[in-house]
């Protein structure tokens, strides 16, 4: 029972972390990998504003993630805009963008900016307490990353399939071509979706950061988990992703209760490197995206 | 510029030099000056890194030994993600297998360093592509993520185990017997890695690789292994890296965690951009820049990753062709602004 509900926990974790990446690589095929440094970024943000400006929490939220959704338009804006159709070089600048922003909090007093130093940057709970489910001791924080996570993943559907937004990056997705001739802008197509996959990034953090320390090092993780989630449920496809984000949430708490949880990266890797000789475009990826990855 | 003027459009127009046409193929040896033609850029960088050592104080000396390290690194990374179409953001990993491999080799069996750099060499290049061998099917970002994982998860590993010396490393292995045999090793390696590579890339497996790059469908039509050539391509950059490792081991005589740290990754592809990518001496050039510009950061802490990214970007999107091909087009070509 504890596994079955910790293991949920830590699915929609995994699906929250993913969600945003897969949006903007669906989209306008653009990896960003600056998706961890934003998760941490956001955090960080923040922390600061509750502790260091004594800002109203759920003010302090909506601001960071304003702030992360405007980089994520940035980030296209004023870099990856030149670079389109050349993935080498968005690989390298967006990772380049992101460790900018990982390795930047880590610095120390220079125009009186400080960074990150020690590990006490936690970010407070929604609310603190602790329920009793199905005889598990469970506190509310967990709940609160349940029920935000479906209410992302549904929002997002929604979005996609019922908004006019969300219909033409769909359709940017599937033929670009043929979307450009209806009237689409691609590059604002982009646009859209980095910086709604930035925010989707922020929203992440600050729903899953209570339950554990801003750190940077979070930013790489993070990164590595949407993109094994990526991989193992098949690019463009909301149900793979869905179904990749259990089966390595459930897959890494039950190797901790096994063995402990030094092995929960190697879990990681080995489900990545199995889906990989196994089934390479993913559990439910189809075969457009196959030729692209191998 | 007076206004009338200003309206007028211009492009650059550019020429081949007569002599870089001359000195295509064998009538290069025609003449002293389409031998000197060629000769000069080819020595003028050998000789430079060779006599650089008596031109430096002993810190830069050390220097110069870490650059040598990068520029093996950068040249591994140019190759893969220019002639294979496999970019490598793990180098870190690379040099992680080498330095560990003759760090226990010197510490457990008390190898001298002249056997466990070439063996460290050999076996941490063997190693790395086993460890790669499972994800040479992907490309593009699958194969950039996953490879950056490695290094990662090595150190995980590595502290939770608690193996190899855990957090501590492996310390008091046996050093170089002076600076001079530190410098020229490495530079040596360089040189000859460079050459080396520029010649294989020329050859057939050259070809083969480009066009596994370019597109790996058609090279699989024509009944070509695609994996057996990445292998041996992930094999020779990792080669290069596992060198890189096995020598820093005993250059600083200590083996550590650090040694799969971001730095290893990061700044031998900023070389590689500076330098112009697919060009295989501007990633060494780039790399004998960044680290000594690297170095004087170094009371900076972080700051250093966070400038070679902003030279990073910087290259990337305003001068992408990279020091080296603006280079190499000022020697070979003319170029005037033409009216249209």
């Amino acid at each position: 029972m504890n596994i079955l509900i910790y293991g949920t926990v830590n699915s929609i974790i995994f699906a929250l972390v993913a969600v945003g990446f897969t949006l903007v690589y669906g989209v306008s095929r653009l990896p960003n990998f600056a998706h961890g440094a934003l998760y941490v970024l956001v955090g960080f943000l923040t922390w600061s504003m509750v502790n260091d400006f004594k800002l109203f929490y759920p003010f302090a939220i909506l601001i960071s993630l304003g702030i992360s959704s405007l980089l994520g338009a940035l980030i296209y804006r004023l870099v990856l805009i030149r670079l389109r159709g050349l993935p080498t070089s968005e690989i390298i600048a967006s990772f380049a963008v992101g460790l900018i922003i990982l390795e930047g909090l880590r610095l120390q007093g220079i125009g009186g900016f400080k960074g990150f130093i020690g590990p006490f940057y936690v970010l407070p709970s929604f609310i603190d307490a602790k329920i009793k489910i199905a005889g598990v001791l469970i506190d509310a924080q967990r709940l609160i990353v349940m029920l935000g996570g479906l209410a992302v993943v549904v929002s997002i559907w929604l979005f996609t399939h019922h908004t006019k937004t969300g219909l033409s990056l769909r359709a940017i997705a599937q033929d670009e071509q043929a979307a450009m001739m209806l009237g689409i802008d691609s590059d604002r197509a982009a646009i859209i979706s980095l910086s709604i996959g930035s925010a989707l990034a922020g929203l992440a953090a600050v729903i899953i950061l209570p339950l554990g320390n801003v750190t940077a090092e979070a930013g790489y993780r993070i990164l590595i988990n949407a993109l094994a989630v990526c991989i193992i449920g098949g690019l463009g496809s909301w149900a793979g992703a869905v179904l990749a984000s259990f089966v390595l949430g459930f897959a890494m708490i039950i190797s901790t209760a096994l063995f402990g949880s030094v092995w929960e990266s190697v879990v990681l890797v080995g489900a990545i490197i199995l889906i990989l000789i196994f089934k390479p475009s993913g559990l439910l990826g189809k075969q457009k995206e196959l030729e692209e990855r191998v | 510029m007076s206004r009338e003027t200003s309206t007028i459009q211009r492009r650059k127009e550019r020429l081949d030099r007569g002599i870089k046409v001359r000195t295509e193929g064998l009538y290069a040896l025609t003449s002293w000056r389409e031998m000197f033609y060629l000769l000069v850029p080819r020595t003028l960088l050998i000789f430079g890194l060779l006599l650089s050592p008596f031109f430096l104080e002993m810190y830069w000396q050390r220097v110069l030994c870490q650059a040598g390290i990068y520029a093996l690194l950068a040249l591994g990374f140019d190759f893969l993600a220019e002639y294979v179409g496999l970019v490598c953001l793990g180098g870190a990993f690379f040099i992680g297998s080498g330095a560990y491999l003759s760090g226990l080799l010197n510490a457990k069996l008390g190898w001298a360093p002249f056997f466990t750099i070439p063996i460290a060499t050999v076996a941490g290049a063997v190693i790395s592509t086993l460890v790669l061998l499972p994800c040479l099917r992907l490309r593009g970002i699958y194969f950039a993520i996953i490879s950056f994982m490695f290094p990662l998860l090595t150190v995980y590993i590595i502290i939770a185990l608690n193996i190899f010396g855990g957090t501590e490393g492996i310390t008091a292995l046996a050093t170089f017997p002076n600076i001079w045999v530190d410098q020229y090793l490495i530079l040596g390696g360089v040189i000859i890695a460079l050459f080396a590579l520029r010649r294989l890339v020329t050859e057939d497996i050259g070809l083969i690789l480009r066009s596994i790059k370019d597109n790996d469908q058609a090279v699989k039509a024509s009944g070509i292994s695609i994996t057996s050539y990445k292998t041996k391509a992930v094999f020779i950059a990792a080669l290069l890296g596992c060198f890189g490792g096995a020598y820093l081991s005993h250059l600083y005589g200590w083996v550590g965690i650090s040694q799969f740290a971001l730095d290893y990754s990061i700044l031998p592809i900023a070389a590689t951009v500076m330098g112009g990518m697919g060009t295989l001496v501007g990633p060494v050039i780039g790399a004998f820049i960044l680290t000594p510009l690297s170095e004087a950061l170094r009371g900076f802490g972080q700051m250093r990753v966070v400038v070679y990214c902003l030279i990073l970007i910087g290259f990337i999107v305003y001068k992408p062709e990279g020091l080296m091909n603006v280079l190499q087009r000022k020697y070979h070509q003319f170029e005037h602004w033409e009216e249209v």
